[in-house]
C-alpha cells in the first residue's frame, strides 16, 4: 500500500468530469444522472453488479454513445458528444471487455495500428515507401518494440492475434492502447478470464503504466482484491445510478454498496 | 425554367391527358412488381431462417424454369415434368445444405454471401451445359395457363390486360397467402420462425437446423419455380432473367431483409415506380432508365433509412 | 533445404520490415522480372502474348484494384466492370481532345477519372456496410453501364456504339491501334503493371494498408484508435477505382483495340471478384494467382481435351468454366478462405523445412 499523502500529492487537477449524465436506449435507462470526476494521474475504479451501466459509462466517455443529457468535460473543454475518433485524437484510449483486436493482423501490426494518429507522412510518400515513409515506420517500430518489451510479448510479435490465448490477446490490446500514448486510459475488465498469475502480471503492468508514464487510468473491474490494491478512488454504480464515490476502504464498508452486491441481509451477519 | 417544367410538370400532364396509358403503365408495373416480389420472397425465406443472403435466388428461378421446359422437350408430359422439377428443386436444396451451408456454418455473413455467388455461377454453367444456352419457350399452354388478353375500352382509350399477367398476380397472391398461413399455423412454420429468431434457442428445444434449412431452401425453390413459370410465360426462359432478378435486391432494401409483407410492398413500389419512371421521365434521358432506376431508389433508401420500410433496425452492441 | 532463412539475420528494423525479407524471395522476384521482361519477349509467339500474357496482366491489375477495396478494406464491390469502363472511356476522350500527348500518360491519367467516380459512389459507405454496400455498388454498375450506351459523346459518336482505338505512338513506335505489335503492347502493359504493383505493395505495407485492414477487421475499433472511417473508406474506393480504371483503359487500348459497352457489364465485375476470392482476399500475389486461374482455365479447358484428341465446343468450354469456377469458389471458401495465396504460403512453409516433414 502506498502512503496516502504522497500519492495524494502526486494527483493533479481534474482531467475528466462527468456531470449528470443520463443515457437511455429506448425504454432501457442505462445511466441516470451519474456524476464523478477523474483526477490526473489517478487510477479510478468503476465497479458495480452486472448491468449497472459501467461499460455504458465508458462508451459515453469514449464517444460511442451520446448521452441524452448531462455534460462531459475533458481537459477543461466540454466534449459531451464527440465521435470516437475525436476522443482518440484528444488522448483517450480504450480496451474492451470482449476484445476489439484486428484479428487479421499480427501482434506487431495491431500495436503499430495504435500509432495511426502519430504517423503523419503523407499519401505521396506512402506510394514510394522508401525514404521518409519508411523512416517514419522504423521510428514508430522502435516505440512499439518498447511497449512490446514492457508487456513481455516479444515472443509472439509476429503471430496473428487470432491464434493467441485469451490472456495474451488482452495484453496485445493493452499494448495497442498504450501505443496511442493516451492521457486517459479506459480499461474494461482487463482481468476478466485470467488466472491468478495473469492477474498479477496485468496488475503490475497497469501500475507501471500509471507510475512510469503518468497515464490516468479508469478501470472497470469485478475482482475486489484488484480494485482495492490498485485504485485511488472508486465509483460504484448500480442500475445506472451512482451509489458511492470514495476511497477503496470506505467503499468496501459502505452499506449501499454491500446491499447492491449481496442484497438485503435476512438475519445473516455480513 | 424549361427543365423544371419538363421534369415536374409535363409528365403529370401526360398522365392526366391519357389516363388509359397511365392505367396500362400502372398495370404493367404491378405485374413486374409482383414478379420481383416473388423473387424477393425467396430471399426473405432463406434469410429469415438461415441468415444467408442467397444471391443465387435469381438463377434458381431460371434453373427451375429451364428444368421444366427441358424435361418437357424430352417428351415428358407437362404435369409430370412439373412434378419432377419439384423433385429436382428438393435435390438442389438438399445439395446446397450439405455441400455449402453445413461446411460454412460458422463463417461470417460475407463469406456465405460469396458462397452463394459460387452457387450462382455453378448453376449458370451447369444449366447451360445440360439445357443449352438458347432461350426457350415456357410450356404455358400445356400447364393450362391462360393466354390472350382482356381489353376494355374506357378512360379515353383502351387498356389491355394480358390474361397471363392476371393469372400471375392471382397465383402470386395465393402463394403468399399459403406461405403466411404456413408460417403462422403449422408446426414447421413455427420451427422456421424459431430458427430465424435464434439458432441457439432453436437448437436447445430440439429443432434440427439442417432439416429446417433444407425445408427453407426447398420452399424458396418452389417459389422460384412458380416465378420462373410466370415469368417464362410472359416473355421467355433465358439466362438474361438472372440479371433482371438482381432487381430483387433493391426490393429487399426497400422492404427490409426479414419482412415478407415488406418484400411484397417493396416489389410493388419498385415495379410500378420503375415503369412510371421509364414511361414518363425516360424519354427526357434517352430511355432505358429501367436498368438502373430501381438501384438508385434503393441507394437513396440506404442512405436515409438503411433498414428499409419494414425491416428491423440493427443496433450494434459493443 | 534451399528455402532456409538460417543465417539471414536482420540487424535493423528496416530490414525486418522489408517486403521481401528472405533472400530467396528477393532472388525469386528478380528471376520472375527477368523472365517477364527478357525471356518472354524472345520466346513467346503472338498468340501467347495476345491471348494469354497481356490479358493476364491486365486482369491482375484489375484484381489488385478490387483486392485493395474488398480484400484489404472489407468493402464488397460489384462495380468493378463499370469502374474499368470509366477508365477506358476517359482515356478515349482524353486522347481525342489531346492526340499529341503520350497515350501512356493518358492511360494513367484515366485512372483519376475512375477514382473520382469511385469516390462518388463510395460515399454511401459511411452509412452502409456489407451486402447493402454491395447493392449500392450495383447502382453504380448499372447506371454507368447505361451511360456508356446512352451518351454517344463518350464513344465519340461512333455509329457502331463502340470505342474505336486510334493509332498512337510512343517515341515513334506504334503502341495502340491496328499497327501496334503484340510485343510493344506487351512491354507497355508489363511495365505499367509492374510499376503499379510496386506502388500497391508500398501502400499496403505501410500505415495506409494497416488503416484499411483495421477498418476491415473491426471498424468500431478502428475508430477508437483515431481512424476516420469515411476518409479511409473513400481513399480505398479512390485507389481501387484508379487501378481498375487503368486496367480498363489498357484493356481497350492495349489489348482489344476497340470495345463495346458490354465489355464492362456486370459479368466483368463478377469475374474480377472471383479472381480475388479464389486468389486470396487481402493479398497482392493472390490477385495474380486468381487472374491466372480464372483467365487461363477456359483456355486450358479448350486446349487439354484437344491435346487428347477430344475436341470440345468453345461454348461448352466456357460453360464448364462457369461450373468449375462456381464449384471452386465454394471449395475455397470452405477449405481455404484465404485462397490460393494462403496455399502458396503454406507451400513455402513446407519448403522451408523440406526435406523434413516439420
Amino acid at each position: 500500500m502506498r502512503a496516502p499523502s504522497s500519492r495524494e500529492a502526486a494527483l493533479g487537477e481534474v482531467l475528466l468530469a462527468v456531470e449528470d449524465v443520463s443515457l437511455a436506449f429506448g425504454g432501457i435507462r442505462a445511466l441516470t444522472s451519474v456524476s464523478f470526476d477523474i483526477r490526473k494521474g489517478e487510477i479510478r475504479a468503476i465497479i458495480g453488479p452486472n448491468g449497472a451501466g459501467k461499460t455504458s459509462m465508458l462508451n459515453v466517455i469514449n464517444g460511442f454513445y451520446q448521452p441524452q443529457s448531462g455534460r462531459i468535460t475533458f481537459k477543461g473543454k466540454e466534449r459531451t458528444s464527440m465521435r470516437p475518433y475525436a476522443a482518440a485524437e484528444g488522448g483517450i484510449a480504450r480496451t474492451f471487455q470482449n476484445l476489439a483486436l484486428f484479428r487479421g493482423m499480427t501482434t506487431l501490426d495491431n500495436i503499430l495500428a495504435g500509432r495511426a494518429l502519430k504517423m503523419r507522412r503523407g499519401f505521396f510518400w506512402q506510394l514510394i515507401r522508401h525514404g521518409p515513409a519508411l523512416r517514419e515506420e522504423v521510428e514508430h517500430r522502435r516505440r512499439v518494440e518498447e511497449i512490446i518489451d514492457f508487456l513481455e510479448i516479444a515472443a509472439i510479435r509476429k503471430v496473428p492475434v487470432g491464434r493467441l490465448p485469451y490472456g495474451l490477446q488482452k495484453r496485445v490490446e493493452l499494448g495497442r492502447a498504450l501505443a496511442m500514448e493516451p492521457d486517459l486510459l479506459l480499461l474494461d475488465e482487463p482481468m476478466a478470464g485470467m488466472n491468478l498469475e495473469e492477474k498479477e502480471d496485468m496488475s503490475r503492468f497497469i501500475l507501471d503504466v500509471n507510475q512510469q508514464y503518468g497515464t490516468t487510468i479508469a478501470l472497470i473491474e469485478h475482482d475486489m482484491g484488484v480494485v482495492m490494491d490498485l485504485s485511488d478512488r472508486v465509483v460504484v454504480l448500480d442500475y445506472g445510478r451512482k451509489i458511492a464515490d470514495a476511497a477503496p476502504d470506505d467503499v468496501k464498508s459502505d452499506k449501499n454498496v454491500i446491499r447492491a452486491y449481496l442484497g438485503e441481509p435476512h438475519g445473516v451477519s455480513v | 425554367m424549361d427543365i423544371i417544367h419538363k421534369v415536374f410538370i409535363d409528365p403529370f400532364v401526360q398522365m392526366g391527358m391519357a389516363p388509359d396509358l397511365l392505367v396500362q403503365t400502372l398495370w404493367d408495373g404491378l405485374v413486374g412488381g409482383v414478379l420481383y416480389a416473388l423473387i424477393a420472397l425467396g430471399f426473405v425465406l432463406i434469410f429469415k431462417a438461415s441468415g444467408v443472403f442467397n444471391f443465387a435466388q435469381g438463377i434458381m428461378v431460371v434453373f427451375a424454369a429451364l428444368t421444366l421446359v427441358g424435361l418437357h422437350e424430352h417428351g415428358v408430359p407437362a404435369f409430370v415434368a412439373l412434378g419432377l422439377t419439384v423433385v429436382v428443386m428438393f435435390v438442389l436444396a438438399f445439395g446446397v445444405e450439405r455441400l455449402v451451408l453445413r461446411p460454412l456454418v460458422n463463417q461470417s455473413d460475407i463469406i456465405l454471401f460469396m458462397a452463394t455467388f459460387g452457387i450462382t455461377y455453378f448453376l449458370i454453367g451447369f444449366g447451360q451445359l445440360v439445357f443449352g444456352g438458347n432461350p426457350k419457350v415456357m410450356i404455358a399452354q400445356q400447364l393450362y395457363l391462360p393466354n390472350g388478353a382482356i381489353e376494355f375500352k374506357g378512360l379515353g382509350g383502351f387498356v389491355s390486360l394480358q390474361k397471363i399477367d392476371i393469372a400471375a398476380v392471382i397465383i402470386a397472391s395465393v402463394m403468399v397467402a399459403v406461405l403466411a398461413v404456413f408460417f403462422q399455423r403449422t408446426r414447421i412454420g413455427r420451427a422456421l420462425r424459431a430458427v430465424a429468431d435464434s439458432h441457439q434457442a432453436a437448437l436447445s428445444v430440439g429443432i434440427s437446423l439442417e432439416q429446417i434449412w433444407v425445408i427453407v431452401w426447398f420452399a424458396a425453390g418452389i417459389v422460384a419455380l412458380a416465378t420462373g413459370i410466370m415469368w417464362g410465360a410472359r416473355s421467355e426462359v433465358s439466362f438474361s432473367l438472372q440479371i433482371i432478378a438482381l432487381k430483387a435486391l433493391p426490393v429487399l432494401i426497400l422492404g427490409g431483409l426479414t419482412s415478407i409483407p415488406g418484400a411484397i410492398v417493396g416489389g410493388l413500389i419498385i415495379g410500378i415506380g420503375e415503369k412510371l419512371a421509364e414511361f414518363y421521365w425516360g424519354p427526357l434521358l434517352g430511355g432505358g432508365i429501367e436498368s438502373w432506376f430501381a438501384y438508385v431508389i434503393a441507394l437513396g433508401f440506404l442512405v436515409f433509412r438503411p433498414q428499409g420500410l419494414f425491416g428491423e433496425r440493427l443496433i450494434e452492441r459493443i | 533445404m534451399l528455402y532456409r532463412e538460417a543465417g539471414q539475420y536482420k540487424t535493423n528494423y528496416a530490414a525486418d520490415m522489408a517486403v521481401f525479407p528472405i533472400l530467396q524471395d528477393r532472388i525469386g522476384m528478380a528471376v520472375i522480372l527477368l523472365i517477364a521482361f527478357v525471356v518472354f519477349p524472345l520466346v513467346c509467339n503472338d498468340f501467347m502474348l495476345n491471348a494469354v500474357l497481356i490479358p493476364f496482366l491486365i486482369f491482375s491489375l484489375a484484381a489488385i484494384g478490387l483486392n485493395l477495396l474488398t480484400g484489404y478494406t472489407g468493402l464488397l464491390s460489384l462495380g468493378t466492370g463499370a469502374f474499368m469502363g470509366v477508365g477506358a472511356y476517359a482515356c478515349l476522350k482524353l486522347t481525342t481532345f489531346f492526340p499529341n500527348v503520350d497515350i501512356i500518360i493518358w492511360i494513367i491519367a484515366s485512372g483519376f477519372f475512375s477514382a473520382a467516380i469511385g469516390v462518388l459512389f463510395g460515399l454511401p459507405s459511411l452509412r452502409i456496410k456489407g451486402f447493402y454496400l454491395a447493392v449500392a455498388t450495383l447502382a453504380a454498375q448499372f447506371f454507368l453501364e447505361w451511360c456508356f450506351i446512352r451518351i454517344p459523346w463518350l464513344y465519340n459518336n461512333s455509329v457502331s456504339g463502340a470505342i474505336e482505338v486510334p493509332l498512337r505512338t510512343f517515341m515513334g513506335i506504334p503502341v495502340t491501334g491496328p499497327t501496334a505489335t503484340s510485343l510493344t503492347r506487351y512491354l507497355v502493359v508489363l511495365s505499367i503493371v509492374v510499376a503499379m504493383t510496386w506502388v500497391a505493395s508500398n501502400v499496403v505495407h505501410g500505415r495506409i494498408g494497416r488503416m484499411w485492414m483495421s477498418v476491415r477487421d473491426m471498424d468500431l475499433a478502428a475508430e477508437l484508435i483515431g481512424i476516420r472511417l469515411l476518409r479511409a473508406k473513400l481513399l480505398a474506393f479512390a485507389v481501387s477505382s484508379f487501378y481498375c480504371g487503368v486496367a480498363g483503359a489498357m484493356m481497350v487500348f492495349l489489348w482489344y483495340g476497340g470495345a463495346e459497352a458490354d465489355v464492362f457489364a456486370i459479368d466483368q465485375s463478377f469475374l474480377v471478384l472471383f479472381m480475388v476470392i479464389i486468389g486470396g482476399l487481402g493479398t497482392l500475389i493472390g490477385s495474380f494467382f486468381g487472374a491466372a486461374l480464372i483467365y487461363i482455365l477456359p483456355i486450358a479447358l479448350r486446349a487439354i481435351p484437344a491435346a487428347f484428341g477430344l475436341p470440345i465446343r468453345p461454348a461448352a468450354a466456357e460453360q464448364l468454366t462457369f461450373v468449375i469456377v462456381g464449384a471452386l469458389i465454394i471449395v475455397f471458401l470452405v477449405m481455404e478462405p484465404n485462397g490460393l495465396a494462403r496455399l502458396w504460403q503454406i507451400g513455402k512453409q513446407k519448403l522451408r523445412v523440406w526435406p523434413f516433414p516439420y
